[in-house]
């Protein structure tokens, strides 16, 4: 097998070094009765080609050469070549965790300006070296709150991304964490009064996305000062990493969970992402998963080395902050290289792109069909609401080879025939125009209400 | 490594010296060295009530974290803020850096504690393994 | 310095690389972006008190300083690519390339999540065939691939076993963990609520059945056991161990980190394992990338498939692939989407790469590759269980020890002979552990070379002790002071103004 380095002669003398007769001596210790003797029922060996020619059919199966406007937690963006240049240099893509400081700088100096960066766009003070995804970000960041308030439950916002939702009630169930849900208003933003109601003197935090699942922009002063008065943490969760070149980030969150997916890593249907978990400063030491920290060595000179190692799990046991090991240090290297590539002025202006993509995109679409949720600001996703079935307009797109907006049916069954659409830098202006187009064959400029707000009415 | 002989002890190198109703609570010189270099002390706020032999806090270096076990019972009095910024002070000086004060509930804890001779053997027992 | 003579490494010209914010400056640009095709907005229109004010110290820099600059960091980095690591439990073999090339393919590296059923089928079809090969590899009857890590795997095999023993009414308490386990599985016990028990390894360091059968009651959930266990040795009693499990309801979980001494030569399923995770990123050759991304599918058997999380892949009539959310038992969702895909795409090359053949063979070197290490250096390091190893072989310092040298120490010179050292840390019933496993990616030379600088450092502990205690002499860095970075942990880069400048 050509990933073996032996030849049946090398076996044989090794064999003959240790006195065994046959590689079969070395399994003397599995009991005969479960020893396997026969093949594996996996396929065949393939060659190299093979293996290639399996995947590329595969790969055709799997809707290359679509155009889309799927967002929801997962984001189509312009990944710059270089990222993949640089990642798959073997001293990075087969390094281990750089618990080896002398031989790991490269890793380690890397997550050091990955945490500077993240510090930077989200405005808190330290950043951590990556958690799964978003979703356990979010989960892991609201038991830091637990643990940091003393106090057992949680307030999240409905307009929170359903499957993260779903995560932190599969982590909380475990934990004696009551969950309670406040619901969006018509603007698309969370219901102040509702969330006033909510929070009590046993809520250790407020669990909310921003911009949210439908794309709004969260009044994060108005939601921090509720929670803060009444001694809870605010906890912000970020899916729409690019957002974070034109909107504010939520200075006054205690926590933000972040997924950085957007900067850079492919969207390979749904995985491996990047989590990231941001805070204050004091609550460090209840922070999940690694951290870098900036020393020296004895002769003065600047180095990393994983730090406040005492949290984690190989040091802590069952008292550690989580039970995170492996992270997703590579993907965490590509959002680095992508923030780095686009920087100060280049994450603005991506950002402006996307928004102004979005902004045309639903002013185009509002007048064949309703868009929901003008009362408020939106980054690059808004909601529209069909007469017709979305999954029948989105069957028509795919003949377009377009993948049209996430129908959301089965989220939020009170918001009828209504469906997610997400713009990007990528979407193009022929896109959109056919997209309408393929919308309009259904509902016509007839349908377009009061709820549609022009671009330049939302703003505050 | 000499004991301060008007101090008590216990199996999980914790000293206490005791003042009437009051006591102060530290860490052995034999738990710091144990330890290495300590990088941060996790103390209980002034108020919370310990209970005899259970945790109350922990102590951590670079590689371990060790958890800190109430010699006696009582409220906590008084926490030492240097510790915060300067937990090396247990380094330099363990016996004297103290970490908590202490208002006894049951004076008579004490008798389970073991006397500076009695923790130094055990101390050389424990070094044996 | 010492007079031994490296045969695996030398010193080099090596490229100083300051931290990013240190090169950038106004103007640079990496970055350019095609016009827009749509018109123009005002941003502050939009949103209003929403826009950003700065991107603060986000820096601006060209790309040739940022090839050059991730590319010189590279450099200081040691890699499988590089060398043998002889980490204990991490099996760090190698990461075939064509891996990477097939999870770029523009279908499956595009595709999203959401995307219609219809056009998904290609992903599907991975999904369908990497758990078709998991299942019989491991001889079991189901397998969840959604956890993103061994440790979310051993999360959600714990969840499963949560549900299972609450739907019969009858929930318990405690798990028990041998004192030779890896640290994620207490800490995954606790983040389930349950309380931990540990159980003592008897002489030989594996599990002592005797001692099992006296803490084994209806309070015991499960046992997280790993096999072979982090010694590298076979836990031969092991059908005996799930007997007395099952004698009392209770469940066996197994930590499948050392799969890599098993695969093709016998499966879990078969010797009475009820659920096990498994590491994509040690047995299935995807890359570490520095610390992941992983993934920790966990495999069951058919009486736990209720409980699996949401959604399971299912078969439908007309032949094609969708995902099944009606799960009423099920234990919910522990990520978003379906897993860490791209790894699927990977450890599925692999297998395909190997075949039935493949698979056997890499095991038997594997085995065959940490007894070679293991005969070169018994007399050199102490053995402290003398079991017969698998993939693994766990030697201490004991010998050494006398002469103030410590396994840290031996594993930092080990450096400066060209390797990574091995794992020092655990397994915590060896006190000063040397956990050696080779994996079957290593030739029979570069064995050798380890052997022959293991053996070497051991002189070395003899004729000059302090260049071993004060090791590594030969990298970027010395020792760095991990006390002061702990005690005052400086977690990013802050402008000249708030920082004094190191010395770089």
């Amino acid at each position: 097998m050509r990933y073996l380095p032996k030849s049946p002669a090398d076996r044989e003398a090794m064999l003959k070094s240790m006195g065994a007769r046959s590689i079969d001596d070395l399994f003397k210790s599995i009991p005969d009765e479960y020893r396997l003797n026969r093949d594996l029922k996996v396929p065949r060996q393939m060659a190299e080609s093979e293996i290639v020619d399996w995947f590329r059919v595969r790969s055709r199966e799997n809707g290359d050469g679509h155009a889309t406007f799927l967002g929801a937690g997962a984001y189509s963006h312009y990944r710059p070549v270089i990222i993949d240049s640089l990642i798959s240099r073997g001293e990075f893509l087969t390094a281990y965790t750089p618990y080896q400081a002398e031989i790991s700088q490269g890793t380690l100096q890397s997550i050091f300006e990955f945490q500077t960066m993240i510090c930077e766009l989200t405005g808190m003070e330290v950043a951590n070296a990556s958690m799964y995804d978003g979703s356990t970000a979010a989960a892991e960041a609201v038991m830091m709150a637990v643990r940091l308030t003393g106090r057992r439950s949680v307030v999240m916002a409905r307009s929170v991304h359903p499957e993260y939702r779903e995560v932190l009630a599969t982590y909380a169930f475990h934990q004696g964490m009551p969950l309670a849900t406040v619901p969006f208003s018509e603007t698309g933003r969370l219901d102040a009064k509702a969330v006033e109601g909510a929070i009590t003197a046993d809520t250790a935090c407020l669990l909310i996305q921003s911009p949210n699942f439908f794309g709004t922009i969260e009044d994060v002063e108005a939601l921090a000062e509720i929670a803060h008065r009444k001694g809870a943490m605010l906890v912000v969760s970020i899916a729409e990493a690019v957002s974070l070149g034109i909107v504010e980030p939520p200075r006054a969150a205690d926590i933000i969970a972040m997924e950085a997916q957007s900067f850079g890593v492919p969207l390979t249907f749904g995985g491996p992402y990047c989590g990231v978990i941001a805070t204050r400063e004091a609550y460090v030491r209840q922070m999940p998963g690694r951290l870098v920290g900036q020393t020296t060595d004895r002769s003065g000179k600047r180095g990393f080395v994983l730090t406040l190692a005492t949290r984690e799990q190989h040091i802590r046991r069952e008292k550690a902050t989580s039970n995170i090991c492996t992270n997703q240090a590579l993907v965490a290297l590509m959002t680095n290289i992508f923030m780095t590539i686009y920087g100060k002025v280049g994450l603005k202006e991506l950002a402006r792109q996307n928004l102004a993509k979005t902004a045309y995109a639903a002013q185009q679409f509002g007048k064949q069909a309703t868009v929901l949720f003008g009362g408020a600001p939106r980054f690059n996703e808004f909601v529209v609401r069909t007469s017709e079935d979305p999954y029948a307009i989105n069957s028509r797109l795919l003949g377009h080879k377009i993948v049209g907006g996430l129908p959301l049916k089965k989220f939020y069954p009170e918001l009828g025939n209504a469906s997610l659409w997400c713009c990007t830098e990528l979407t193009t202006r022929s896109t959109i125009d056919t997209a309408v187009g393929v919308v309009a064959e259904s509902e016509g400029s007839e349908n377009s209400t009061a709820d549609e707000a022009t671009v330049e009415e939302v703003a505050k | 490594m000499p004991f301060p002989a008007d101090y008590k002890y216990t199996k999980e190198h914790e000293w206490l010296k005791a003042d009437g109703k009051a006591a102060t609570i530290g860490i052995t010189s034999y738990a710091q060295d144990s330890l290495g270099d300590i990088v941060f002390v996790d103390l209980p706020k002034v108020g919370t009530e310990l209970d005899a032999g259970k945790t109350f806090g922990s102590v951590e270096s670079v590689k371990a974290v060790s958890d800190l076990y109430a010699p006696a019972s009582g409220t906590v009095t008084e926490v030492n803020g240097e510790l915060a910024t300067a937990p090396e002070k247990i380094n330099k000086d363990a016996h004297s850096a103290w970490m908590i004060k202490i208002a006894l509930k049951n004076p008579g804890d004490l008798n389970s504690l073991l006397s500076a001779a009695d923790y130094e053997k055990f101390v050389a027992e424990e070094g044996g393994h | 310095m010492s007079k031994h003579m490296t045969r695996k490494a030398t010193r080099h010209v090596n490229q100083n690389e300051g931290l990013i914010f240190e090169k950038s400056s106004p103007g640079k640009a990496a970055w350019k972006l095609p016009p827009l095709d749509v018109p123009e907005v005002d941003a502050s229109k939009i949103l209003g008190s929403s826009e950003r004010k700065t991107l603060g110290n986000m820096p601006e820099v060209s790309e040739i300083e940022i090839i050059r600059h991730f590319t010189r960091m590279s450099t200081w980095n040691y890699a499988i690519d590089l060398g043998m690591y002889p980490l204990g439990s991490c099996t760090m073999k190698y990461n075939p390339r064509v891996n990477e090339v097939v999870s770029r393919l523009e279908g499956i590296a595009n595709g999203h999540p959401y995307q219609p059923e219809k056009i998904s089928q290609g992903a599907l079809r991975i999904i369908k065939t990497l758990s078709d090969c998991l299942t019989e590899i491991t001889g079991m009857d189901a397998i969840t691939l959604q956890p993103a890590a061994g440790a979310h795997g051993e999360l959600t095999g714990l969840l499963m076993v949560r549900a299972f023993h609450d739907a019969k009414g009858k929930p318990r308490k405690k798990v028990l963990i041998p004192d030779s386990a890896h640290g994620t599985n207490p800490a995954t016990a606790a983040m389930v609520g349950y309380a931990i028990e540990n159980l003592k390894s008897n002489a030989s360091g594996i599990v002592d059945t005797g001692m099992l059968e006296a803490q084994m009651n209806e309070d015991v959930a499960a046992l997280m056991l790993t096999n072979p266990n982090t010694l590298g040795v076979f836990e031969q009693e092991i059908h005996k161990i799930a007997d007395i499990l099952h004698a009392k309801g209770g469940l066996l979980y197994m930590d499948g980190a050392n799969m890599n001494a098993l695969v093709g030569k016998v499966r879990p399923g078969d010797f009475g394992v009820d659920l096990m995770h498994l590491n994509l990123h040690k047995t299935f050759s995807t890359p570490h990338g520095g610390g992941g991304p992983g993934s920790g599918p966990v495999a069951i058997k058919k009486f736990l498939e209720p409980f699996l999380p949401k959604p399971v892949l299912k078969s439908k009539s007309d032949g094609t692939l969708g995902f099944d959310y009606e799960r009423p038992q099920s234990i919910g969702r522990v990520r978003s989407f379906y897993g860490n895909f791209g790894m699927f795409v990977r450890a599925l090359a692999y297998i395909l790469a190997n075949g039935p053949d493949g698979l056997r063979q890499t095991t038997e070197d594997a085995v065959l590759n940490a007894n070679y290490i293991r005969k070169g250096l018994e007399g050199t390091y102490d053995l402290p269980y003398k079991s017969p190893s698998m993939h693994e072989v766990v030697f201490s310092d004991k010998l050494q020890a006398k002469k103030g040298v410590r396994t840290m120490d031996v594993a930092k010179r080990l450096i400066d002979y060209g390797f990574h050292p091995y794992t020092t840390a655990f397994p915590l019933i060896v006190p000063g552990a040397m956990m050696i496993e080779p994996t079957e990616s290593e030739s029979m030379e570069e064995l050798d070379l380890f052997i022959e600088a293991m053996k070497s450092i051991a002189d070395e502990v003899d004729e000059d002790a302090e260049i071993v205690r004060t090791a590594p002499h030969s990298t970027r860095v010395a020792r760095l002071d991990e006390t002061a970075a702990a005690r005052n942990p400086v977690l990013r880069w802050k402008p000249q103004a708030e920082s004094p400048k190191p010395k770089a």
